[in-house]
This record gives structure tokens, sequence and C-alpha cells, in this order.
């Protein structure tokens, strides 16, 4: 449990909660989740060797691509739905965050903002943004659909999701003053 | 370092009490052949169950004094240091009733008559070998199994014992599987039926009195079903469009390699498999369908299941794709019970369960290594 978003999405989760992790990697939220205050759930991933690990962690975990939504999943079957720093790597958006809020009672998101000074000041000298949080090349890197907390809240506004809750992070410390700006980690609550 | 269990000994449970068949016919004895490896822990909560799927035995791991080539149908998964450990786990293979290989079957003698059961055996299924099993354990004194597992066929079993006995197995593990077959999967059973029953030595299932065997509808049945265990791409792969001779041959006498490869396994196995058998081994898989006592919904099947499931497919089988096991999950899902599901891009086709693929199997080992007894 070391990255930052990590702790801000295991404050929210109640005790005893049922939780769907998309993207759940080698399931160490869920685990962290489960000893922190017995959240059961399950993990999606669709990395051979993350499944493997998920399997050492105690975490049930079900290998799917989640470009194919949440078929397997009933309306309203989870408390929370987790996607934490993945949904920049998602094709279908759109389509995923309606699964997500159809799934859940509540949505949980985390992504990095591409509306961070340094990413913007990378673009303004004309070169594509890396950074810890962005770490990849513009060539091999997984993400697909980068946004900022302004573009985030506009899907949220167009798909009729209400934000319930929102933590912008750089460096593992709240941001308060100029999110949008300052911020290079936004995590949100979301409900349908 | 990982290790053969070394040689082993089949051995025989007698159980002198009728078993009535789901059917409702019923025989007034059986046996039931099985091998054991490793040790049975003090708290007896160590036991693993392993079915077999259509040809296989009770023989999973290991091999026979003096006969260093017949290795266990499942020797690269059991053993010392294997992904099912025998150093922790006491694993049990057993032949099903109904079986060619020791246990009550139609080769065996029907008390009643003093000759062989041949077509008077029960039809069998699903449901009829693990309560057979059930009685084995009981034999043994296990209460509780830490898990079934099985591939295919053998799956079936893994998933009926959670179903039939939820409070006596812990994890169900589901090998490329099905709940339930499909009409093509029940077509290519037919067509694999349709050539022993219409085969001239077959005599209405009595041919063991005439002194013959129905081989070449065995062969044929048997060419069938290694047709649906590879994938087009593993098929491809292994015998591509290679020839056996110089050139082609305008006759009607081997050409590509993949013909020899499947009058092989024909010949092969019809000197060793029973018709009978294989008869009613397509039948139990035709028949299974859980969800059918449940107007076809197969969550509220599920729902007295109390197993931890593991259920993997394959991607590349198509005999079992993995949306049907991706049925099961949901069903499973639906009921909130514990499940993992492991879909895996491996090229082997519905075979690939029998295979030593490392995520697979290293999959299967953390899963096991990860079980509390």
């Amino acid at each position: 449990m070391t990255r930052p978003d990590l702790e801000a999405i295991a404050q929210w989760v109640a005790p005893g909660a049922r939780v769907l992790d998309l993207g759940c990697g080698d399931g160490s939220l869920l685990r962290h989740l489960w000893e922190k205050n017995q959240a059961h759930g399950y993990g999606v991933e669709i990395d051979d060797a993350e499944v493997i690990a998920c399997f050492r962690n105690d975490v049930n975990v079900l290998q799917l691509d989640l470009e194919s939504g949440l078929a397997l999943f009933q309306d309203g079957s989870f408390d929370y739905v987790i996607l934490s720093e993945t949904l920049q790597t998602i094709h279908r958006i759109e389509f995923l965050t309606r699964e997500m809020l159809r799934v859940g009672k509540a949505a949980i998101v985390s992504f990095p903002n591409f509306g961070h000074w340094r990413s913007r000041l990378q673009v303004l000298a004309g070169r594509m943004p890396v950074s810890d949080e962005l770490p990849h090349q513009w060539y091999n890197t997984p993400n697909v659909h980068l946004c900022t907390l302004h573009d985030f809240e506009d899907l949220c506004a167009k798909l009729g999701a209400k934000i319930r809750e929102r933590v912008v992070l750089h460096r593992g410390r709240p941001v308060g003053v100029l999110p949008n700006l300052l911020g290079s980690l936004a995590v949100y609550r979301v409900t349908a | 370092m990982a290790g053969s269990v070394g040689i082993v000994e089949a051995q025989r449970a007698v159980f002198a009490e009728p078993f009535r068949f789901r059917s409702g016919a019923e025989i007034p004895r059986f046996e039931l052949m099985y091998e054991t490896y490793g040790t049975l822990n003090a708290a007896r909560s160590n036991a693993v169950l392993v079915c077999h799927a259509l040809n296989a035995s009770h023989h999973v791991a290991g091999t026979y004094a003096g006969a260093p080539e017949n290795v266990g149908w499942w020797d690269n998964l059991v053993g010392p240091g294997k992904p099912l450990d025998t150093n922790r786990f006491f694993v049990i293979g057993n032949n099903y009733i109904g079986g060619c290989f020791g246990s009550t079957g139609p080769t065996s003698v029907n008390p009643a008559t003093g000759k062989p059961y041949g077509a008077d055996f029960p039809v069998v299924t699903v449901e009829d070998w693990v309560a057979a099993q059930a009685r084995l354990a009981d034999r043994l004194g296990i209460e509780r199994f830490a898990a079934v597992i099985g591939g295919s066929l053998g799956a079936m079993q893994a998933l009926q014992w959670a179903l039939a006995y939820p409070e006596r197995i812990g994890h169900s593990l589901v090998i490329a599987s099905t709940p339930k077959l499909s009409a093509q999967n029940i077509a290519f059973n037919e067509v694999a039926r349709q050539a022993i029953v219409t085969d001239p030595d077959f005599h209405g299932g009595h041919y063991y009195e005439h002194g013959v065997v129905p081989r070449r509808g065995l062969r044929i049945a048997r060419m069938i079903g290694h047709i649906t265990y590879l994938s087009d791409d593993a098929m491809m792969e292994k015998f591509g469009r290679v020839l056996r001779r110089a050139a082609l041959g305008y006759d009607f006498d081997i050409d590509f390699e993949i013909e020899s490869y499947l009058r092989h396994q024909g010949d092969k196995f019809s000197t060793y498999f029973d018709a009978n058998t294989y008869l009613r081994i397509t039948k139990a898989l035709d028949y299974y369908d859980p969800a059918g006592d449940f107007g076809g919904d197969l969550a509220r099947s599920f729902a007295r299941a109390r197993a931890a499931f593991l259920v993997v497919s394959f991607k590349s089988d198509w005999r079992f794709a993995p949306a049907r096991s991706r049925a099961m999950v949901k069903a499973l899902l639906d009921n909130r019970r514990i499940v993992s599901y492991l879909e895996l891009d491996a090229p082997g086709g519905h075979d690939a369960f029998l295979l030593e693929d490392p995520r697979y199997h290293g999959a299967l080992r953390a899963y096991f290594e990860n079980m509390d007894l």
C-alpha cells in the first residue's frame, strides 16, 4: 500500500462493505481493505502474473477484460466499484463508467491529472509529458485517454453522475488551492 | 525440487451394499478402484479428490512397479513439490462407477447372471459418480475434502460435489468445463455413439459373449473426440499439412500426418477402452445439467454450494469455450460465493488442462499454497 490514492480510497470504504476493484493488480488494495475493515469482494485483472499474485494475496480475482464491460455483475450488487489509476488505459470510458454506476452503489475513480502544471509546461515546451504519475514515453504508454479534473467532471455531468467527494493529491499530500494545476493525482467518489 | 510420487499401487474398495443410480436402476454391490498419494494428516483436513475425464483412470500420478512407462495422467500436476503438492496434501484418484479400469462397470460380472453386465449395466450420470465417490470418502474416513479438482468431465464432478455435498468440500476447482453440453457437444457425442452401436461387432452391447470388441466403432469415436480436444491452431501447429509419404498418393491410404495421428490414437484407444463404458460416459456428459431441476436457472441451482471456487478456462478451447465458464462464474457471483476465475490465453484447446503451461500451473500452485487446511 504505497500508492497515495489507495490510502484515500481505503478511508472512504465503510467497514464490511462489498467491493469490486477493477484493474486490481496484485490485489493489495483488496487485501488492505479486508485487513483494515473487513470489506470484502473481488478484483478484476487481465494480466496473468497479477492474477497469480492475487491468489498469493488471498484475494478473489476474476480474469476478465474490462473493455467487455461488467456483464457478470448484477445491478447494485456492490457498495463500491473501484477503478484506481486504470481509467486512463480504458478505451470505452463512457461505457465502463456507466457499467460501474450500474453495478455499484458508488464508484471510486482515481487517475493522474493531466492538468498538473508540469504536464502543461512540458506540452508548452513541445513534448508529451513524462512524470512520476505518467512515467511512460508517448510510444510505449498504456494510457489512451488522459484527462484533467475539469474533463472528468464534465464527463460525470454528461452521464448524470453526482460527485460526492473528491481528493486531489500531489506527492501523497492533499492539494487545497488550484487543484487542477497543482494536483497530480485525483480521487473521486461518484454515484448515479 | 519437484519430483514424482514414485511407484504406486492401485487399491480396491469393495462395497457389499446396493448402489441406486439416478435412473432408478440398482446394482447389488460395487467396487471402486483408487490410488492415494501423500499422507492424510491427523485432522483429516488435507484430502484432495482428483476426478478424471473421459478416458483416464484412478492412476493420476507416479508409475507402477515393473511398468515405468505407465505414468499417471496428471503426473505433471501431482507430486512432491508439484502444484498439487503431495508433501502437503493427501491426494486421491479414483475410477468412476461404470468405468473400465477396475471399478464396477459394464465389463464386471453381473451377480444375477454370472456373465458381464454388458448392455445391462445402468446408464450412469455425473451425480452417480459423485454419490459413489462419497461412499469411498466415507470408507477412507474423510468427512470433508480440502478440495475436489477435475478438468472437463472431471470438473463436472468437482462442481457436482459442491452442489450435492456442500458441507463436505472446501474448494471446487472447475477446469475447462461447462455446466451443460451444447447441442453441438451432444451432436459430436451422438456421432461417436452411432459409430459404436452400428459396428457389426457391437451385438447390442453383449459383445463380450461373442468374444469380439466393436473396435472400428471405438476407433472412430476416439478420432472424433480428438478433433474436439485440439484447437484449429494447435492442430495446424502440430501437424500442418505435412505428408507421411513422399508425395500425394491419389488413393485413400494415409497422406497427411494428422490422418496418421488420428488413426494411431483410435487404434490405441480401441485396444484398452470398453465401448459400453464409452457410450455411458458420453450420456453422462449429455445429461449433466444442474440447472435443469431449477427451470434452467443456473444461479438458483448453485445456491446450495458453499465451497470456494476456482474456475479455469482456456481461450483456445472451442469444445467448452470460456463463455461456459463465465456462466458458472456469474451464477456463483449472483449467489455471492467465493470465486476466482482464470481465463488463460493458452493455445492447447480443450486438452490445455492436461498441459504444463507455466501460467496455468503457477496459478494452481499459488491457489493450493494459499489454501487453509
